[in-house]
């Protein structure tokens, strides 16, 4: 097989790979990128979006569930819904196909090559990807290695059978009776939530004494509340221990005690692993940082020529972060200046009601030595939250005491994913309160409430 | 409450007033025991001014560039406890630092200036600029806030610039980092047309733009070591009637025989350049003419013939010139002259040459080396009666009688104190330098 050469390789196609392939590619950039499975990575494949899907679906059958019990507040009622679990697989993958090939339409569009097969570096300029016709040689100026990450596994619950990862629970086209989830972070508590609320009996084991340990205790309540109403059984400060005999999920529970628990399906989600084996990182000298590997502020790694991006390079593990980082690095192989500078990636959590996060909390504004102005409003008092029957949560804004510069966003609520452009675009042009006090906000939106948190921040809220 | 005045301290060496340099503190300040209130700097060092209190700063009592009696209260620091006091300077021990250009009498020179009496409370500020009003409590009170201590840094330090990601972009592209852009925006943040006023400030002088009519008149006190070198200068050429001579020196024999002592040097002896030779060379002739060697006291009507060579190098240093002083060079061999030059500049260039390296010469040598310059007006160094500057070397066509040959020639432009050496001395003097230049063999024969 005859070998290439470019002037950019891209190692993986997940959020930031084929960001940065796309973006080189419209610089003019010789790019090709490799792939072994289909471009997307975990995001588009078995993350993000088919989660958010299986979420949407559950979230509709399960308002058609509550009226059917005549529990509806806007007056529906019905008769007792079912769902095709396999119909509902099959939507969800065909959003997943036209994004997929979406990508790969974009990347053909911007003249990137694509290399399918598994990457493996030979030495700093030069990667063998095993294609289904062989090896094919590829060296290249710039390497990307956006190789991503990859669910943890528990030694004592390793994944098959029952015991399954995200990826796994994506696709279950029959709905198991009862579901152990294996951690209380953001995967588990969407997936729990809508499995839930999909009829199963969902019980939530976790390690630690809280749910959420990334996000403070006011934005968690209404989480914690409402999976409580949902049914699902959470057990914290318990550890599973394995199988027992019979397949049932051995817990041993905070106050020492074993405890089983019945499960169909066993859901670990302890958390994510940057992928940084099985490419060849053994034949580089890259410095590491923990699990992950090293980068500067323009994601360059300490070998020259090669940049990573993505969740091999740290927390937080974010599409959007990896996205930015790929589009900063094509524009740095381009020859422009560029250097990491973004002032907030917005964390949003899919649960029920939603969170999002950006910038800093009060807890770590303080913790950062700031002296700061915060409050809330409650959709308790926002008309549109009442509208839509949901007036959970509320929207928190963080502010310099001294010149009122805003450091840090943060929301729970129905829909507030969405109200996650407006916090990012504050923090990111340096908005003060008055900038958001003083923006006009449409009636009835929930996006009001911003407006409101700002008013109260300087002590004038109108609406409360 | 108490109120305690801290006055001018003696400095020692009979100085008897010391110019404000420096206030570290301003009035309202709370200071902590041995924190430094003020800088003050005599004719011969820079002393820094403990607090002997904690307390806070009640009055300072100059401005910067005031000339202060010894003697003269200068603080009140208001402490918690009884009573008003007044310290006596004797408990203040500032620590001098060598002021760097503080050249003064050689050892033996007796003090000119009366001791202040220390008693004084009252003595007033002298101002050599007549801008200060006298002293008042009520005009230390209003004045003397140091308002000249707050910066203009556009944010604090550590704080990130506050900029939208457009303006972040551009700044990006054009190679500027924000953090040198002042903000004009509330809380700071940097607009787009702070960058154009960035970009066009720095590329006004570029010649692109044009030439433009310039107004501006910016005022530079004179203070500290830039006074003393004024005032030095003034009162050099105020009262020495001066004659310059100049000669030209072929030093290519010197320039073969330096490069040679240089390749067989020992690896203990310092790479020899030009002026270990011209210093031996000086000693020599000063040998057979001391009167050049001498310090003028006209005031007192002597001249002071120094056995010792002490001669002064001036030396160009961040901070302006300094003069340190080798010490003895009758008594020092060409490899020790080499040494103590090599010493001394970097002393000078550092900022750690001591007062006494720093004063006392008896002669001086001015050279501008390599920056070229056919010809210098070297000012004597006050109160000496010569200084011998040395001007660039280059190849010249020298007419040898039948033909033109190039030959390494060297300036060296001399000035004298005419009231007491003759043309004719001088110009005896510069002869036999150039004698032993040129036949540097005769520097090492005695």
């Amino acid at each position: 097989m005859k070998d290439i050469s470019c002037k950019l390789l891209v190692i993986g196609a997940g959020p930031g790979g084929y960001v940065c392939a796309i973006r080189a590619g419209q610089l003019g950039i010789d790019t090709v990128i490799v792939e072994e499975k289909r471009p997307g990575g975990t995001c588009l494949n078995v993350g993000c979006i088919p989660s958010k899907a299986i979420i949407h679906a559950a979230d509709e059958f399960h308002i058609a569930t509550e009226a059917s019990k005549g529990a509806s507040p806007v007056g529906i009622s019905l008769s007792t819904p079912a769902i095709d679990l396999k119909k509902t697989i099959g939507w969800k993958d065909n959003i997943v196909g036209r994004l997929t090939t979406g990508v790969s339409g974009l990347l053909k569009k911007a003249k990137v090559k694509s290399v399918e097969g598994r990457a493996r570096f030979r030495d700093g300029k030069t990667v063998e990807v095993e294609t289904s016709t062989g090896t094919q040689i590829i060296r290249a100026e710039n390497i990307v290695i956006a190789t991503g990450s990859q669910s943890v596994e528990l030694p004592n619950l390793p994944f098959g059978g029952k015991v399954m990862s995200s990826t796994g629970a994506l696709s279950l086209t029959e709905l198991p009776e009862k579901i152990a989830v294996i951690g209380a972070g953001y995967i588990g508590l969407e997936l729990g939530t809508a499995f839930a609320k999909l009829g199963a009996k969902v019980t939530i084991v976790e390690a630690l004494d809280r749910i959420l340990p990334v996000y403070d205790k006011e934005l968690v309540r209404p989480v914690e509340k409402r999976i409580g109403d949902l049914g699902i059984e959470l057990l914290l400060s318990a550890k599973a221990k394995g199988l027992s005999g019979t397949g049932a999920l051995l817990v041993e529970t905070g106050d020492g005690a074993e405890q089983k628990i019945e499960a169909d399906a066993i859901l670990v989600t302890v958390g994510r692993k940057p992928a940084t084996e099985n490419w060849g990182r053994e034949e580089l000298v890259l410095d590491m940082d923990g699990r992950f590997v090293r980068i500067d502020d323009q994601c360059r790694t300490s070998m020259r020529g090669i940049f990573a991006i993505g969740d091999v390079t740290g927390e937080p593990m974010l599409a959007h972060r990896a996205m930015a980082q790929g589009e900063m690095v094509a524009e740095i192989v381009a020859g422009h200046k560029r250097s990491w500078d973004k002032v907030a990636i917005a964390a949003v959590c899919f649960t029920d009601p939603e969170i999002v996060s950006v910038g800093l909390s009060p807890e770590q504004a303080k913790a950062a030595g700031r002296e700061i102005k915060s409050a809330q409003f409650p959709f308790t008092a926002n008309g549109r939250a009442m509208s839509m029957a949901d007036e959970t949560g509320f929207v928190r804004v963080v502010a310099r005491a001294d010149n009122h510069l805003v450091l840090g966003i943060q929301a729970v609520g129905r829909g507030v994913s969405e109200l996650s452009a407006a916090f990012g675009l504050a923090l990111e042009m340096g908005a003060r309160l008055e900038d958001i006090a003083d923006t006009i906000h449409a009636h009835p939106t929930q996006g009001e409430a911003l407006q409101e948190a700002a008013l109260r921040t300087l002590g004038h809220a109108l609406h409360i | 409450m108490a109120e305690h005045t801290i006055k001018m301290p003696d400095v020692g060496e009979g100085v008897a007033e010391a110019e404000l340099v420096e206030w570290h503190v301003k009035v309202g300040d709370p200071v902590r025991e041995d924190m430094v209130l003020a800088a003050v700097m005599t004719d011969k060092a820079t002393v820094e001014i403990p607090s002997p209190f904690e307390g806070e700063i009640s009055w300072l009592g100059a401005e910067i560039g005031d000339v202060v009696a010894v003697g003269s209260p200068l603080i009140r620091i208001k402490t918690a406890g009884e009573g008003l006091k007044e310290e006596s300077p004797k408990e203040v021990t500032p620590t001098p630092n060598p002021s760097p250009q503080g050249r003064g009498e050689p050892d033996s020179a007796p003090p000119k200036a009366e001791k202040a009496s220390t008693d004084e409370a009252a003595a007033p500020v002298q101002s050599k600029a007549k801008t200060s009003a006298p002293p008042s409590p009520l005009w230390g009170g209003i004045k003397g806030g140091g308002s000249s201590l707050s910066s203009g840094a556009p944010r604090a330090e550590g704080e990130k610039p506050l900029a939208s990601p457009a303006v972040r972009l551009r700044a990006k592209d054009a190679g500027i980092d924000l953090r040198q852009v002042a903000g004009s925006g509330p809380a700071g943040r940097i607009s787009h047309e702070d960058l154009d006023a960035f970009l066009s400030a720095g590329r006004s002088t570029s010649a692109a733009r044009g030439l433009a009519r310039n107004t501006e008149v910016t005022e530079i006190k004179v203070v500290g070591l830039r006074r003393k070198i004024a005032e030095k200068m003034a009162l050099a050429k105020r009262s020495i009637p001066h004659i310059t001579y100049v000669e030209e020196i072929d030093v290519t024999a010197l320039e073969e025989l330096r490069a040679a002592m240089n390749a067989a040097r020992k690896p203990d002896q310092p790479k020899l350049t030009m002026l270990p030779f011209l210093m031996r060379a000086m000693a020599k002739a000063i040998g057979e003419q001391p009167e050049i060697n001498a310090i003028y006291d006209d005031e007192a009507g002597i001249i002071r013939q120094h056995g010792g060579i002490h001669i002064g190098i001036a030396a160009q240093t961040a901070t302006g010139l300094v003069v340190p002083v080798a010490r003895h060079v009758e008594a020092r061999d060409i490899w020790d002259c080499g040494a103590e030059v090599n010493r001394l500049a970097e002393a000078a260039k550092s900022g750690t040459a001591s007062r006494d390296e720093l004063s006392g010469s008896t002669i001086t040598i001015t050279s501008l080396g390599a920056m070229g310059g056919i010809v210098t007006t070297p000012v004597i160094n006050h109160p000496e009666v010569a200084i011998v500057g040395v001007n660039k070397m280059m190849m010249r066509p020298v007419w040898d009688g039948t033909q033109f040959i190039p030959r390494k020639m060297m300036n060296l432009s001399s000035s004298f104190d005419h009231r007491v050496i003759d043309g004719w001395d001088a110009a005896r003097f510069i002869q036999r330098i150039k004698t032993l230049l040129e036949a540097p063999a005769l520097i090492f024969v005695d």
